[in-house]
């Protein structure tokens, strides 16, 4: 960050206090899919958000909310842009985003290697997942998948065999 | 009643229409399931497939509109044109079918993408390969889904694979479509666009074959049989679904949420 960007670092900031609109204890920031903040020749505040699934039905919520903060704050007039590439991982949740996804009762995704493109199949029945999930809510390792799929498109169900809550995973992507 | 849009006949559109209306097809059909799916946990999931599936159908439509270069946006290609102009694979236009039906089905089309997805990764056009980026990992974890499910019901009750073998019958002839090449192969790997169909063939083979093994189900003969929707020539369900799909843009011209 240069001194000759004030407006940026404020920028930041603020978008720091946007949250994601499904998982609202994140902010977008957190989440990773604010990508660059910069100030383009015209005057206006360039952001350049990432979308984090090709059917996530937020990304146009997020945009508008990005935006409307950044004019509440007086930063504005600001532009937003959608960059697909590179694609959107979980690896750019950041730590703390982890730690406030956990606090939130979601287990946060492991790193994306295991999943990581070229895996094969898996074809065993009842076949334990790669790397147990642990639960956000008493840390048991002792888990089971009840769902592949979950209230959002980021995201599995889950249930603790040692606390026997449910709870929901981040699928690392 | 809106106007119906003509294209121009551009095989760079055309290859991208086959794709994005292979998408788009499919997360109608999909759709269908939401409120009707054997368990709670598959309507969630046959739901968040259709959503993944329109998502990705809206990025390659507009990138379609973009390369045909006459302003056409994804909702106009979307829903206004007409059924010949429409090019997905006739094998996602039939109509749900029973759970082992769709199961089937979406093993089908979910390795097929997949396997498409990782090679228009390095397409020539950054757009595409962009997109390719991101949906290459959501339809892994489709196929992986379909593939857990008709392991489950191939390896099951003497019900469920009597199904499983009733949808393999049904279905697994329109598999051969997504393999044939034409001018628009030709002219998609000349530009550098992504690949021939046939070139996906063997992978695909492979990997379903992998797949209907573990399930303990047979892997049915080829047949002559072709579907052609990828030209534009659609089964007797695909009118129906347009209709379905089109009515609302259809009655209120350019409505909007």
């Amino acid at each position: 960050m240069t001194a000759a960007a004030p407006r940026v670092a404020e920028a930041w900031r603020v978008l720091r206090q946007v949250p994601d609109p499904e998982v609202p204890a994140l902010s977008v920031c957190d989440l990773g899919i604010v990508r660059e903040v910069s100030e383009a020749g015209d005057g206006a505040l360039d952001v350049v958000l990432t979308p984090t699934y090709s059917g996530c039905p937020a990304t146009e919520v997020i945009e508008r909310s990005v935006l409307d903060a950044i004019d509440a704050a007086g930063l504005g007039p600001a532009r937003a842009t959608l960059r697909r590439a590179p694609a959107w991982t979980t690896d750019w949740i950041s730590d703390d985003g982890r730690r406030k996804l956990r606090d939130y009762g979601i287990a946060p995704p492991g790193p994306v290697d295991a999943a990581a493109t070229g895996a094969p199949l898996r074809l065993v029945r009842g076949a334990a997942h790669p790397a147990p999930i642990a639960c956000p809510r008493c840390g048991s390792a002792d888990t089971e998948r009840l769902s592949a799929f979950g209230s959002t498109a980021c995201k599995s169900l889950y249930r603790c065999r040692a606390c026997r809550e449910p709870f929901e995973h981040f699928k690392p992507i | 009643m809106t106007t119906s849009i003509e294209l121009r006949a551009d095989p760079a559109v055309q290859y991208l229409l086959r794709l994005g209306d292979a998408c788009l097809i499919l997360g109608q059909r999909l759709g269908e399931w939401c409120g009707h799916a054997p368990i709670v946990e598959e309507d969630i999931a046959l739901a968040n497939i259709a959503l993944d599936l329109i998502g990705q159908a809206r990025a390659v439509l507009t990138r379609a509109g973009q390369l045909e270069g006459r302003g056409h946006d994804e909702d106009q290609l979307a829903f206004l044109r007409d059924e010949r102009d429409y090019l997905n694979p006739t094998l996602v236009e039939l109509p749900r079918g029973d759970f082992a039906f769709t199961t089937l089905r979406n093993a089908m089309v979910a390795t097929w993408l997949k396997l498409l997805w990782q090679r228009l990764q390095a397409s020539g056009d950054a757009e595409l390969a962009a997109i390719a980026g991101k949906a290459v990992k959501e339809a892994r974890y489709h196929q992986q889904h379909a593939a857990d499910w008709l392991v489950r019901l191939g390896d099951g009750t003497a019900e469920s694979k009597r199904r499983c073998e009733a949808a393999l019958a049904a279905l697994w002839h329109y598999g051969a479509e997504l393999f044939d090449d034409d001018a628009v192969d030709d002219a998609a790997a000349a530009a550098g666009l992504g690949p021939r169909s046939s070139e996906l063939r063997d992978e695909w083979q492979a990997e379903m074959g992998e797949i209907l093994g573990a399930a303990g189900l047979a892997m049915p003969a080829p047949v002559p049989f072709r579907s052609e929707g990828r030209r534009g020539r659609h089964s007797e369900h695909m009118g129906y679904i347009l209709a379905e799909l089109q009515h609302l843009q259809r009655a209120y011209p350019g409505g909007v949420w």
